[in-house]
């Protein structure tokens, strides 16, 4: 352990929502986004799930909203090491969007990409089983734009790059094929509790 | 349906990742003892601590790294700051922190440190923002934003670059532009608070970005903004609306 002379830290309560090298960004939500906010109207945005899938779809706004809605209450947590405690989104399960195209046993991660272009990769496995959403909602409020809105993915138990804002899509592949931060570096999972921030952690 | 279809998806939007910059994995992964050897300041908020990194893999303007204090019983604290020094400073890296009020690692580097203490680095991380020198590059930047700007400057004087480089630098007031003596002709500053006699004061406007776009350089400019989200939501918007294509503004935000 290499201790620096003289840091003894903020005053700190132990919290144990708090992954290892995060910090409570309290009431702050930083945004962190590499490429010019879109503008983007709920009524142009759509969302497409295919690839290895039986029944590719595209839904609009109105045909997303159909579905029946999940909210997700908790905390998210950025790799640049703040995280946010009690944050609330609402939206819909991925799993519903998954039953409507039903994925093929071959099937084994996904691109995530969104109406910028900008993409990342993650295993099937953590999209699925109640854990991720497309997300429009903050608070009761629709999602600001530049925090992806009108919606994103929202994996919250990845670190925060993983939910990619402006969500256009997921192509379902049979192999990993790392996206944009992590061709520039980043962990290929993300796992915030195994500190999995940059490719080689 | 063949699986092999997939494996080279690339989305049919326009943004996407620059493909000429290779980021070590190998030094990304690896903590290194960094030992303060000079501060300088820069401004009353703002100073430059200077490192020794003896092993340091080297940088591409623009690039940060991953900085971590440890506390005596344990705890860590770890930050994400850009690179203000040119890759050429062999052996040595500078960092530009301002003062953050209440901050928990710039509060101990502006009221504890001194020439040689340790701290941790990692790096340097992430391509998407560094500049080779290869391309024309226009340089927007506010506060303390200018520190990744200010090492593609550094890199382009070290190296006589003949590319062309311009840097709109935003400040609240003359005393507050950081690295205000090294400033050239290559850079407009833009005051909003208060400015020298004879320099209008006001926020960055359509009219700056436009004097720099009507001066296109052959393929054209990429643009790299730096700043707080606001100020980066601001900038990014006046490119756009000057016309400066989207996939070729690179934005850096802090919050």
């Amino acid at each position: 352990m290499n201790v620096t002379r003289g840091f003894t830290g903020r005053d700190r309560v132990h919290n144990p929502g708090l992954p290892p090298g995060q910090y409570d960004a309290g009431d702050d939500w930083p945004v962190l986004s590499a490429e010019v906010t879109p503008e983007l109207a709920p009524a142009d945005w759509t969302f497409r799930v295919d690839g290895l899938v039986e029944r590719p779809h595209t839904w609009d706004w109105d045909e997303a909203h159909a579905l029946p809605p999940s909210a997700y209450e908790g905390d998210i947590h950025c790799v640049t090491s703040w995280s946010k405690f009690g944050v609330r989104f609402g939206g819909v399960s991925l799993d519903a969007f998954l039953d409507v195209v039903r994925p093929h046993g071959s099937a084994t991660h996904a691109v995530a990409y969104s109406h910028t272009g900008y993409t990342t990769n993650l295993p099937l496995a953590d999209l699925t089983g109640g854990r991720a959403w497309i997300a429009w909602e903050y608070d009761s409020e629709p999602l600001a734009a530049e925090h992806g809105g009108p919606a994103r993915l929202l994996v919250p138990h990845l670190y925060f790059w993983k939910s990619a804002k402006w969500i256009a899509g997921l192509r379902l592949l049979d192999h990993d094929e790392p996206g944009f931060w992590e061709q520039n570096g980043y962990h290929a999972r993300g796992n915030p509790w195994e500190e999995q921030r940059y490719s080689g952690d | 349906m063949s699986t092999s279809s997939f494996s080279s998806f690339t989305p049919s939007t326009r943004f996407a990742v620059p493909g000429r910059i290779a980021v070590s994995n190998r030094a990304a992964a690896l903590w290194q003892t960094a030992t303060l050897t000079e501060i300088r300041r820069e401004t009353p908020h703002a100073a430059t601590f200077r490192f020794a990194v003896p092993a340091w893999a080297g940088h591409l303007p623009g690039q940060h790294l991953m900085l971590r204090l440890t506390a005596e019983d344990g705890y860590t604290a770890q930050r994400h700051y850009s690179i203000a020094s040119a890759p050429d400073d062999a052996g040595h890296i500078e960092l530009t922190l301002d003062h953050v009020e209440g901050g928990e690692v710039s509060g101990w580097f502006h009221t504890v440190a001194k020439p040689g203490d340790e701290v941790e680095v990692r790096g340097p991380l992430s391509g998407f923002f560094a500049w080779p020198g290869d391309r024309p590059a226009l340089l927007i930047g506010a506060g303390s934003g200018v520190v990744p700007l200010m090492s593609m400057v550094r890199h382009h004087r070290a190296r006589e670059l003949s590319v062309p480089l311009r840097l709109l630098v935003s400040a609240r007031r003359p005393e507050e532009l950081i690295y205000a003596r090294e400033l050239g002709t290559e850079t407009t500053p833009v005051f909003t608070r208060s400015a020298p006699e004879g320099v209008p004061v006001g926020r960055m406007a359509a009219a700056h970005v436009a004097s720099v776009l009507a001066d296109q350089p052959p393929g054209g400019w990429e643009a790299y903004v730096c700043g707080s989200n606001a100020f980066a939501e601001h900038a990014s918007r006046l490119l756009v609306e000057a016309g400066q294509p989207v996939d070729r503004i690179r934005i850096e935000r802090f919050g």
